[in-house]
């Protein structure tokens, strides 16, 4: 999961004078009884590229919505620019919005779908015309200008979808899904694309995703969803490293979770004792826990390494190599534990054939370093 | 026994004629039903219009004679058309049924659009028992209800009773035997051919392209104008087509509720054939009307191609 985005010096989210482009004050949203978004407070800076993350029916195209204007929160307030927007109609929104299914006017070709926004907002035709040949090179359909949308290939709709909503040059662009509809290939080259369109404009993009991946690779910001509550919000290195509570590790990315307890705090870690670990475990930490308390551990297989055999440390494990999976550029291991836990460790091929590859049934001794796990309190 | 015959001719083997197959079979029976109830009657019609009128039964001479022993002769008359250029009666009549059919497809525009537009934008438990609503009259006989109509309109009639028992009026309206009876008559009869083709269209109408809209600035009454109008326009043109094409044709209202003043081809046409008894004139007067009625169904087809390109 490589990073696209060049890290700046100073994240806007960090600075604390500035104002956010979007704040949204505890809203809720009720269909009936259910309670689609619960109580979410977030804030989204200038030039953020922020996704919802989160599976099917989290609340996020619902927050999504509220943010465009097609829902009305049934609680709360929603500042666009620091103005009130919550009850302001979409059309008055200084918003624009990529929909999942594109909808693209069927009755028009490329070149009028792009039009559409500029000449409700009156622009005069030479400029409008500048505008939208400016967009279309922008994403590269230059040459379907008079194309109707049902003889474009799906991704050529995605692009004029996006040209749509970027011609009117929006503060803020809401993506829903923007590239679920395409081939893995295609999403791979896409997400490129979005993240440097998104830094030649200067815009704030807030995208709605369900593919982990997808959100690691393009946000600058990561809010993690479960049933219409915030799990985290976090740059997605923090997201991947520093996961908070056991949905969030457990959703983004594997990791091996040892529940335990906490047998002493020390200055700079914390030492739990975990019996599906089968010992000591040694992390890491900055906040305090009181002596007792109910703690996971989180582990992720990749910080697991091989050694020849425990030396009595706390971070080590021994078991028994069930199930080996190749994937080509790593390998994973499932690994049986004495206490009956089942836990994964990969490992990078780095040579073609190993000389001697690990085996099934082939006892390992696996070791990780108390400042590449984490502790989750849940 | 049929059927599996007809089945034993879809899976087709290789020695099977290319007629006999399937396809051929299932494309054939319309083509069969046009061929059998509309284009052999209407040569027939087309037949006895280049007749001449005779008092005989049936009353007219046949085309092909035998003149004397084996000689036969083919009699084209054209008289009949000649004669519906001359009567201005005949134009006048097609003048007449060509307005009222306009107007009155107008008037179920006006009225059927909003209805279909209600009833498709409408809770889901709500939408089958509107359009239940909408079918509901065809359950009694259009006769029937053409001649309710009677019984509501006629100077003693029950809106003339209500008009004038809430004082809005001293003495009854005359509507009866006027056009506006008949238009009252042919919107009443025709609204529903014209909602449900319309509900057709709009219920199947993305309502996120409506989102997009608005969400690109556009206000919610241009929406309808930019968006929903163009794309409900093959449901607009068909709805049109089933009011217009049978109003053309219509008889039996402006006889019952139109007066002297309401010059229609369809009753005219009935006078031809059943009053004056002369059926080349009448069948000439059935074959300008098909013929009439054909421009719009072609236009009809050539914006149904436009459209199958767009959807």
């Amino acid at each position: 999961m490589a990073q696209l985005r060049s890290s700046t010096p100073l994240e806007s989210w960090q600075a604390p004078e500035g104002e956010p482009v979007i704040r949204v004050e505890s809203v809720t949203k009720k269909f009936g009884d259910v309670y689609a978004v619960d109580d979410i407070s977030l804030s989204i800076h200038q030039g953020e590229f922020f996704s919802l993350l989160g599976s099917s029916g989290c609340g996020k195209t619902t927050l999504l919505r509220m943010l465009a204007g097609f829902e009305t929160p049934s609680a709360g307030r929603i500042f666009i620019d620091g103005v009130d927007m919550t009850h302001t109609p979409p059309y008055e929104r200084p918003i624009n919005m990529m929909f999942q299914s594109y909808a693209l006017f069927p009755h028009m070709t490329v070149e009028d779908n792009i039009a559409f926004g500029l000449k409700q907002e009156g622009m005069p035709s030479s400029e409008r015309k500048e505008r939208i040949q400016e967009m279309m090179a922008l994403v590269q359909i230059d040459a379907l200008a008079k194309r109707k949308p049902h003889q474009l290939s799906g991704g050529q709709r995605q692009r004029v979808a996006l040209a749509r909503a970027l011609a009117k040059q929006p503060k803020i662009l809401l993506l829903d899904e923007p590239l679920g509809a395409l081939d893995k290939k295609l999403r791979e080259k896409t997400q490129f694309e979005l993240v440097n369109i998104q830094e030649r404009l200067g815009m704030t993009f807030v995208i709605v995703t369900h593919d982990q991946e997808e959100a690691m690779t393009m946000s600058s910001r990561i809010a993690l969803m479960h049933d219409g509550r915030i799990e985290q919000i976090d740059p997605p290195r923090r997201m991947y490293e520093y996961p908070s509570t056991r949905y969030a590790a457990s959703f983004i990315g594997t990791v091996n979770l040892f529940s335990g307890y906490v047998v002493s705090q020390e200055d700079d870690h914390v030492l739990i004792q975990s019996e599906e670990a089968g010992g000591l475990l040694q992390v890491k930490h900055s906040q305090p826990l009181v002596a007792g308390m109910e703690v996971t551990v989180a582990v992720r297989p990749e910080k697991c390494r091989l050694m020849a055999e425990l030396t009595g440390a706390p971070n080590q494990i021994k078991g028994i190599i069930k199930e080996i999976a190749y994937l080509g550029d790593v390998s994973i291991y499932h690994v049986d534990l004495p206490s009956g836990k089942r836990v994964q460790f990969t490992q990078s091929n780095i040579q073609a054939l190993a000389e001697q590859p690990l085996t099934w049934e082939q006892e390992v001794c696996l070791a990780w370093q108390s400042n590449s796990c984490g502790v989750l309190e849940e | 026994m049929a059927i599996e015959q007809l089945w034993g001719a879809g899976r087709m083997t290789p020695s099977t004629p290319k007629w006999l197959r399937g396809r051929t079979l299932i494309i054939g029976v319309p083509w069969l039903w046009l061929g059998l109830f509309f284009l052999l009657p209407f040569l027939f019609i087309l037949k006895i219009s280049l007749s001449e009128a005779a008092l005989a039964q049936p009353p007219y001479l046949d085309l092909i004679r035998e003149v004397s022993d084996g000689l036969m002769t083919i009699k084209l008359n054209f008289g009949n058309y000649l004669f519906l250029l001359e009567d201005p009666l005949y134009l006048q009549a097609l003048w007449g049924s060509v307005k009222v059919a306009t107007i009155s497809t107008l008037l179920c525009l006006l009225l059927g659009y909003p209805m279909a537009y209600a009833i498709a934008k409408s809770p889901n438990h709500w939408r089958l028992p509107l359009l239940m609503l909408v079918i509901l009259p065809f359950w009694t006989s259009f006769l029937i209800r053409v001649y309710a109509w009677i019984g509501i309109l006629k100077n003693n009639g029950l809106l003339n009773q209500w008009l004038m028992s809430i004082g809005l009026i001293d003495t009854p309206l005359e509507i009866m035997h006027t056009p506006v009876a008949v238009y009252i008559g042919v919107v009443y009869s025709y609204l529903p051919f014209m909602v449900l083709p319309l509900y057709a269209t709009l219920i199947r109408l993305d309502d996120t392209l409506l989102e997009a809209a608005s969400d690109l600035g556009c206000k919610p009454w241009k929406q309808f104008l930019k968006i929903t109008w163009p794309l409900s326009m093959p449901g607009v043109l068909a709805g049109a087509m089933l009011v217009f094409i049978p109003v053309m044709g219509e008889f039996v209202i402006p006889d019952l509720l139109g007066g002297p003043e309401t010059l229609m081809i369809g009753k005219l046409m009935w006078t031809e054939f059943f009053s004056n008894k002369d059926w080349p004139l009448a069948s000439a007067l059935a074959a300008v009307l098909l013929c009439v009625l054909i421009i719009p169904f072609v236009l009809l087809r050539h914006y149904e191609r436009r459209s199958e390109e767009v959807l």
